[in-house]
């Protein structure tokens, strides 16, 4: 008996040691399928490379209640070391001690500009970066190449001009009653068209719409008010859309992949997967047109790895989940990720890769990258209605375009005065 | 220790006494368990309201009443409280008048009763989700059900040369101004099966020996209702008043879900306080500030229910 307590307490010292020569990192991201899965495939290589440290996923949920579980198993003291962030999330979740910085120790910001897109510095706060992102996107326009055709037009040349965009989108629309059979264009003002307004429009006729320090608003004036004018005159004037055109959360993507009844919508790279593995069609994707001066804009955006509260517990902790964070921004997890989720890489020699600027559907979201600007956002939900309602306010209540730009700029002003006074 | 304490004289229980006892320790239960985790954390939450929001505590600011001073001069809040009082004005009458309706008809009813209430029960028992999903698309102006029948109504008019009776196609839930009253509707419908048996219940526990005997003194169908129905059902009335008002303040997961891509809008016309305090906690990480949120949300609750709580219980009668 007692050779057997012996023996076991002998077992249970050792199984203990080795655990503690171990360390730890719990991973989260929202649930979405092949993120998950390329995920896993990366914990599984590092884990192999790295046998002092286990890396393990836990699923956290879909994405509309991500943001609520990361807040409740922080508050607790439980949840990741490293979490998975949108980037326009990483001033509010700074400011409430979700994402901690990046250790600069362990990350040089000499490395980190010259490895990554210029796109990653927007979410240095106060200098410090609070992630880093395995993957970008950029906006592009997907368009059904079968329904180019149905209505004479060239298949193989989308519109490069928003007056050709014009055109084309009211050839395609079709019209029954007061009601549409088909809209050329799916207004989408909460999905990405909130970014075209603000970003993607407004840098195309000259006015940027923040200061270079990203704490003031300069879309509040004429041409802010002429790229509002625009977009609504789509939906107002012109009649090649209608919001709420397919209701639900991805309505106009619903309406362009699953219903046909859309022939354009402007989505981000994500879509790409779900445009291909749906659509039932033939489709191409194009480069966001110009305003007559050729100026190109677009919006880019990413999820990046954060390091939260957690993995600052012990210096060990901190640096094994600094080594993973390097590990999935590496150029063979990007080429992972990209061949998995269809995301494009964010390091500058993939993003430059021939094969990929010429492949035929990320050619125009790399065309894209290269004068993409991501938004530094203070507080991305806030900030995102303040546009939906400007919009909509000239949309739905007939609001003149600049009195509607001038109330946003302000309303947008606030919240960066807000954010910066912390 | 040697010494024996004085022999104190035993007070003994009698068995009503030790039952009430056990039955106090049976209640305490719940109540301590209810306590920790649901009167503790809503103490919390005005804790919570005083500080910035962090999620290590040392790192809080506190603020003091600085979130209620935003509260006070933030629009969009203004907007929200005005919407979740007009859903509780609109919701609350509208399912109690129609709920008290279906059940006089129901009691009418000799058979398949139980077949009628349960058809009018079960909109109350489907997920919220996936009544405002299927409401939603029966919105939509350009596949929903209601905007094809309007223009059917229209043809069928126009060959009478009567066009002028026809209603326009709508756009439900995009129209800032019809909006509220669109997901009001579908709240209406939901609650209504809830009303219906409560009422039902309240019906069949009024003696039947009432109406004979008023009728006997010549009253009315007319009298009958007015003066043995209604006041006879006054407790019913007041617990419907009361637990529906609170769900229409609390209201949150239709609002969610039918307008899946602007919560609360178009331009904040649907937002209810609930889903204000959900989105600045959630959305914008400012847990602090809709805790202030909460506490206000709670006092509305306190006050209305206690309104309505002595406005309705003094005309208790049997």
């Amino acid at each position: 008996m007692k050779h057997l307590v012996r023996a076991l307490l002998m077992t249970a010292a050792v199984v203990i040691a080795t655990a503690q020569a171990q360390v730890t990192i719990t991973y989260w991201q929202y649930d979405f399928g092949a993120r998950i899965d390329a995920m896993e495939q990366l914990i599984e290589r590092f884990n192999a490379e790295n046998p002092d440290v286990i890396v393990v996923q836990e699923n956290a949920g879909p994405y509309a209640s991500y943001q609520e579980r990361v807040a409740a198993a922080l508050a607790a003291g439980e949840g990741p070391e490293v979490v998975q962030l949108f980037y326009g999330w990483a001033g509010a979740w700074q400011r409430a001690g979700y994402v901690e910085p990046l250790p600069a120790e362990h990350f040089d910001e000499a490395w980190i500009q010259s490895y990554f897109i210029p796109m990653v510095e927007s979410v240095k706060i106060d200098g410090a970066y609070y992630g880093l992102p395995t993957a970008v996107r950029a906006l592009a326009l997907f368009y059904n190449k079968d329904q180019f055709r149905e209505v004479g037009l060239d298949p193989d040349a989308p519109p490069a001009t928003w007056d050709a965009f014009v055109e084309a989108a009211k050839a395609l629309t079709i019209k029954r009653g007061p009601r549409f059979e088909r809209v050329g264009f799916g207004i989408a003002p909460n999905g990405q068209d909130h970014h075209v307004v603000r970003t993607v429009l407004t840098n195309q006729l000259g006015t940027p719409p923040y200061s270079a320090d990203g704490t003031e608003v300069l879309y509040g004036n004429e041409l802010g008010a002429e790229a509002l004018a625009f977009y609504t005159s789509l939906q107002t004037e012109h009649e090649v859309g209608v919001n709420e055109f397919v209701p639900g959360a991805n309505g106009y993507r619903e309406g362009f992949i699953n219903l046909e009844s859309i022939s354009m919508i402007i989505d981000g790279s994500f879509a790409i997967g779900n445009v291909r593995t749906n659509a039932q069609f033939d489709w191409g994707v194009a480069e966001l047109p110009t305003f007559d001066n050729g100026v190109q804009a677009n919006f880019g955006s990413f999820w990046m790895n954060g390091l939260t509260a957690n993995a600052y517990a012990s210096p060990e902790k901190l640096e094994a989940a600094s080594r993973f964070v390097k590990f999935v921004t590496n150029e063979e997890s990007m080429q992972l990720w990209l061949d998995v989720v269809g995301e494009l890489p964010a390091a500058r020699t993939l993003v430059a890769d021939p094969e990929l600027t010429a492949d035929p559907v990320f050619g125009a979201f790399i065309a894209g990258l290269a004068y993409a600007e991501a938004t530094q956002f203070v507080d991305e939900g806030a900030q995102r209605s303040v546009m939906v309602d400007a919009i909509n306010r000239v949309l739905l209540e007939g609001a003149d375009p600049l009195a509607s730009i001038l109330q946003a700029a302000a309303e947008d002003q606030a919240l960066l005065d807000a954010a910066n006074a912390q | 220790m040697t010494s024996t304490p004085p022999a104190r004289p035993r007070r003994s229980l009698s068995l009503a006494q030790r039952e009430a006892l056990w039955a106090y320790v049976f209640l305490a239960i719940p109540i301590a368990f209810y306590a920790f985790i649901r009167f503790w954390p809503a103490l919390q939450s005005f804790y919570l309201s005083l500080y910035t929001w962090h999620v290590d505590p040392a790192r809080r600011r506190f603020v003091g009443l600085g979130y209620y001073r935003e509260l006070l001069e933030n629009p969009v809040f203004h907007q929200a409280l005005k919407n979740t009082l007009q859903y509780a004005v609109i919701t609350v009458p509208a399912s109690m008048a129609l709920g008290l309706g279906i059940a006089l008809m129901l009691q009418a009813v000799g058979r398949g009763r139980g077949a009628y209430r349960a058809i009018y029960f079960a909109p109350y028992i489907t997920p919220a989700v996936a009544v405002a999903w299927v409401w939603g698309w029966m919105y939509n102006y350009n596949y929903g059900i209601i905007n094809t029948l309007l223009i059917e109504w229209y043809v069928f008019l126009e060959r009478f040369g009567l066009e002028r009776l026809a209603i326009e196609p709508q756009r439900f839930l995009t129209d800032p101004n019809l909006a509220l009253v669109s997901v009001s509707v579908v709240v209406v419908w939901q609650q209504l099966g809830f009303q219906v048996v409560i009422f039902l219940a309240g019906l069949q526990g009024i003696p039947r020996i009432y109406y004979e005997a008023a009728r006997i003194d010549g009253a009315t169908p007319w009298d009958l209702f007015w003066h043995v129905t209604l006041p006879l059902l006054n407790p019913v009335i007041v617990f419907s008043v009361v637990i529906t008002t609170i769900n229409a303040l609390q209201l949150f997961d239709q609002i969610v879900n039918i307008n899946f891509t602007d919560q609360g809008g178009p331009l904040n016309r649907t937002l209810s306080i609930a889903l204000y305090m959900y989105q600045e906690a959630f959305g914008r990480a400012r847990l602090g500030y809709a805790a202030a949120v909460t506490v206000v949300l709670f006092a509305i609750i306190l006050i209305v229910t206690l309104i309505q709580l002595r406005l309705t219980q003094r005309r208790v009668e049997y």
